[in-house]
C-alpha cells in the first residue's frame, strides 16, 4: 500500500521548547490512527504540524496526497447559510467527485437545513457542517481533531460510521481523542501516545 | 576551511551562554571607550572650537544632533542586518538583539529631534520646521516606535521578535521611499524650506569633535545593545538551567 | 487549482461583504463624514476649500481604508478558515492573500473612486484636476490595500491591534500620499501631473510585488 503520510522526528517548538517528543509515523491508505495524550500534550499541534499549517521545527512531514484538516473551529462562515459553505468548500478544493450538498447534509443529519446560516447552527451542528465539507469535497487524508467533540452519542456514531467508510474506500485517517475509543471498521486502527515534553525545570 | 570556522564561530555565537559571556566581556570595553570618546569630543566641542561668527554659541547642539541623527539611521540599518540573519538562519540571540536595538535606536531619534527642536528655536524662530531632514526623521521614530509596539504586543516573545523582524525589513523598503518623498515634497513646497545647515562649508577645526562624538555614540550603540541583548536574554530565560549555572558563577 | 482558490474565496469575500452591506458602506460614509467636517471647520470659503481639497480627499481616503483593516484577517483566524489557506501545502497562500487584498480594494477602494467626483465638488476642486485625481485614487488606493493588509497580518496576533495598526501603517503610506496629493496639486495648478503618477505607479508596483510576500511570511508565524 501506498504511504500517503509520513513524518521523521518531527517536533514543534514554541518558544523555543519543544511541545512533544519527536514523532515517526507513516500511514497508508485503509489505516486509521488515533493519536491519544493527555490535555496540553500536544496532540492538535501534531495535527497541525501533519496538516501543513505548522512547520516542523526539526524533522520533515511529507505528505503524498491531498489532505483535509478538521480542527476545533469548523472552518465555516458564520454568516453563510450552511449550502453555501459547502459550495465554498467544493470550490476552493476544485473538487468535482465529492456529494452533493444535499446528500453531504443529509448524511450528517443536518437535512433541511440547508438555507440556515451557519451562525445559527449549535456547537454540535457546527461540527456535523465540518464532517459535511469533508464529504463535498473528498480527500485521501483526514486530519481530524477531537472529531468528537461536543457531539451526541448519535453523532459521535455517525464519527466512527463516516470514519470506517473512509478507510473502507482506502483512505487514511489521523484523529486525536482524550476520552471516547473511536470505534473505526473492524479496530483496525493504530494508537499513538504522545508526550507532552516537561517543561525544563 | 576558515568559512567552515566562520559559520562554527555563527552558531555557537547563536548559544544564549556563549552570547550572554560574550555580551559581558565586551560591553564594559565599549562604554569605557564611549566615555573617553564623550570626554575628549566635548572637550573640544565646548572648549577649543570658537564660536561661529553668525550663531554665536548655539552651533555647538550640532556635536550631538549630528551623531545622534547618524546613529539613528545606522542604527536602523544595523537592525535590519541582524533582522534579516534572524529571519533567514532563525537564530534566537540574533532575534533578541534586533528587538533590543529598536529602543536604543528611537532614543536616538528622538534625541536628534529634540536637538533639532531645541536648535531651531534661535535659528529659524519656531521649535518646528517642516524641514525634509526633520520630517524624515519624525517618520523614522514612528517606525521605531511600531517595532517597539508590536514586539511588546505579542505573548510569545519569540513570535513577536520574528514578527517585528519583518516590519523591520518592510521598514528597510519604506525608509528610503519616505526620505526621497518627503525631500519631493519639501521642494514642491518651496515657501517652507528652510536649510538647516545654510550654504556654509564646515570650517575644518569643528570637525575633530564631531568625528570623536560619531565615534563615541557608536560605542554606546553598541554597549547599550548588548546590556540591553543580554538583560532580555535572562529574562526570557530566567527559568532555564544554565542561567542557574551562570548566576552561581557570578554570586 | 490556485485560481480555482482564488475565485472561490473572491466570491465569497465579496458575498460577505455585501452581507455586511452596513459595514461594507462604512469607508464612504467616513470619507463623506470627514468632506462635510472640515467646511464646517475651516470655512466655507472656496479658495481655501479648493487649496486644500486634494489633501482632504486624499487623507479621508486613507483613513477610510483603515477601518476595515481590523477585520480584514481576524474573522478567518478565528473561525479557522484563515489556517485552512495552508493546509496540504498545495494552494500557494500568497494567491490567497492577493485576493484577499484585491476583495478589500474592491469594496474599500472602489466606491471611494466612484464617489471622489462628488467630493471633489463639494470641495470646489478644479475641475481639471478631477481626472488626475481620479488616476491617482485608482493607483493609489491599492497601495493603501496592500500596505494596509500588511499591517493587519503583522498585528493579528496580537489582542489589541487597532492603535498599532494606525502607527504601522501611518510611515507605509507618506510616499503614497505625497506623490498622490502632489499629482492632484499639480493638476489644479495647470501642470502636468505624470511625473507623480509615475513615480505612484512605481509605488503600486514595488507594493504589489512585496507586500503579499511580507503579509504571507507575517500570516504564517502569527497561525503559529
Amino acid at each position: 500500500m501506498r504511504i500517503l503520510l509520513e513524518a521523521k522526528q518531527a517536533t514543534f517548538s514554541r518558544a523555543g521548547e519543544a511541545v512533544f517528543r519527536p514523532v515517526d509515523l507513516g500511514l497508508s491508505g485503509g489505516e486509521a490512527l488515533v493519536v491519544r495524550g493527555a490535555n496540553g500534550s500536544g496532540k492538535t499541534t501534531l495535527l497541525r504540524l501533519l496538516a501543513g499549517i505548522l512547520r516542523p521545527a526539526s524533522g520533515e512531514v511529507t505528505r503524498h496526497a491531498p489532505v483535509a484538516f478538521l480542527g476545533h473551529h469548523a472552518a465555516v462562515k458564520g454568516d453563510l447559510s450552511c449550502r453555501e459553505n459547502l459550495e465554498f468548500k467544493r470550490r476552493f478544493s476544485a473538487s468535482a467527485s465529492g456529494l452533493s450538498d444535499s446528500r453531504a447534509l443529509a448524511r450528517v443529519g443536518l437535512a433541511g437545513l440547508g438555507l440556515r446560516p451557519a451562525r445559527s447552527l449549535s456547537a454540535g451542528q457546527k461540527r456535523r457542517l465540518g464532517l459535511a465539507c469533508l464529504l463535498v469535497a473528498p480527500t485521501a487524508v483526514w486530519l481530524l481533531d477531537e472529531p468528537y467533540a461536543s457531539l451526541d452519542d448519535e453523532g459521535c456514531a455517525l464519527v466512527d460510521e463516516l470514519l470506517s467508510e473512509h478507510v473502507g474506500r482506502d483512505g487514511a485517517a489521523v484523529l486525536s481523542t482524550h476520552q471516547r475509543q473511536p470505534r473505526i471498521g473492524d479496530g483496525r486502527h493504530r494508537t499513538l501516545h504522545i508526550e507532552g515534553r516537561e517543561r525544563l525545570e | 576551511m576558515i568559512f567552515h570556522r566562520l559559520k562554527v564561530g555563527f552558531h555557537r555565537l547563536g548559544s544564549p551562554p556563549t552570547f550572554h559571556k560574550l555580551c559581558r566581556i565586551l560591553s564594559p570595553w565599549l562604554w569605557a571607550g564611549f566615555v573617553a570618546c564623550t570626554a575628549i569630543g566635548l572637550y573640544q566641542a565646548l572648549y577649543v572650537v570658537p564660536p561661529d561668527y553668525q550663531q554665536g554659541d548655539s552651533f555647538r547642539i550640532l556635536y550631538i544632533h549630528v551623531p545622534a541623527a547618524w546613529q539613528a539611521m545606522a542604527g536602523y540599518v544595523i537592525m535590519a542586518i541582524l533582522a534579516a540573519i534572524a529571519l533567514v538562519w532563525r537564530i534566537r540571540t540574533v532575534e533578541i538583539m534586533t528587538m533590543a536595538a529598536a529602543p536604543v535606536g528611537a532614543a536616538f531619534t528622538a534625541l536628534c529631534l529634540a536637538t533639532g527642536s531645541l536648535w531651531g528655536k534661535p535659528m529659524w524662530g519656531t521649535w518646528w520646521a517642516w524641514d525634509a531632514r526633520l520630517t524624515s526623521m519624525l517618520v523614522l521614530l514612528f517606525i521605531y516606535l511600531g517595532i517597539m509596539g508590536l514586539y511588546a504586543a505579542f505573548e510569545d516573545r519569540r513570535k513577536g521578535a520574528r514578527v517585528a523582524c519583518i516590519l523591520v525589513l518592510v521598514g528597510l523598503v519604506n525608509i528610503p521611499l519616505i526620505h526621497f518623498s518627503v525631500e519631493w515634497w519639501t521642494t514642491l513646497h518651496q515657501g517652507s524650506t528652510i536649510n538647516l545647515f545654510g550654504e556654509s562649508k564646515m570650517h575644518p577645526s569643528m570637525l575633530p569633535p564631531l568625528i570623536w562624538m560619531a565615534i563615541a555614540v557608536k560605542l554606546m550603540f553598541g554597549g547599550a545593545l548588548l546590556d540591553r541583548s543580554r538583560n532580555d536574554l535572562v529574562d526570557q530565560d530566567r527559568r532555564k538551567r544554565w542561567i542557574r549555572d551562570v548566576i552561581g558563577e557570578e554570586a | 487549482m490556485t485560481v480555482a482558490r482564488m475565485t472561490a474565496l473572491l466570491r465569497r469575500d465579496l458575498r460577505l461583504a455585501l452581507r455586511h452591506g452596513g459595514e461594507s458602506l462604512m469607508p464612504l460614509i467616513f470619507l463623506f463624514s470627514v468632506i462635510i467636517l472640515v467646511p464646517l471647520g475651516v470655512g466655507p470659503g472656496p479658495n481655501l476649500l479648493a487649496s486644500i481639497a486634494p489633501g482632504m480627499i486624499w487623507v479621508a481616503a486613507l483613513l477610510a481604508s483603515l477601518l476595515a483593516l481590523e477585520q480584514l484577517f481576524r474573522p478567518d483566524l478565528e473561525d479557522g478558515t484563515l489556517e485552512q489557506w495552508w493546509v496540504g501545502g498545495t494552494a500557494p497562500p500568497g494567491a490567497l492573500v492577493v485576493t484577499r487584498l484585491f476583495s478589500h480594494w474592491l469594496v474599500t477602494g472602489v466606491p471611494v473612486i466612484l464617489f471622489a467626483p462628488l467630493a471633489a465638488q463639494m470641495l470646489y476642486l478644479p475641475s481639471d484636476a478631477l481626472p488626475t485625481l481620479m488616476l491617482s485614487l485608482l493607483i493609489g488606493t491599492p497601495v493603501l490595500s496592500l500596505v494596509g493588509g500588511l499591517a493587519s497580518a503583522l498585528t493579528l496576533g496580537t489582542n489589541r491591534g487597532s492603535v498599532l495598526l494606525s502607527i504601522l501603517v501611518f510611515p507605509m503610506v507618506v510616499p503614497v500620499l505625497i506623490f498622490a496629493t502632489g499629482a492632484v496639486t499639480a493638476a489644479a495648478e495647470g501642470f502636468s501631473a505624470r511625473a507623480h503618477l509615475g513615480l505612484l505607479t512605481a509605488l503600486l508596483i514595488l507594493a504589489v510585488t512585496l507586500a503579499p510576500l511580507a503579509t504571507t511570511a507575517a500570516l504564517r508565524l502569527n497561525i503559529e
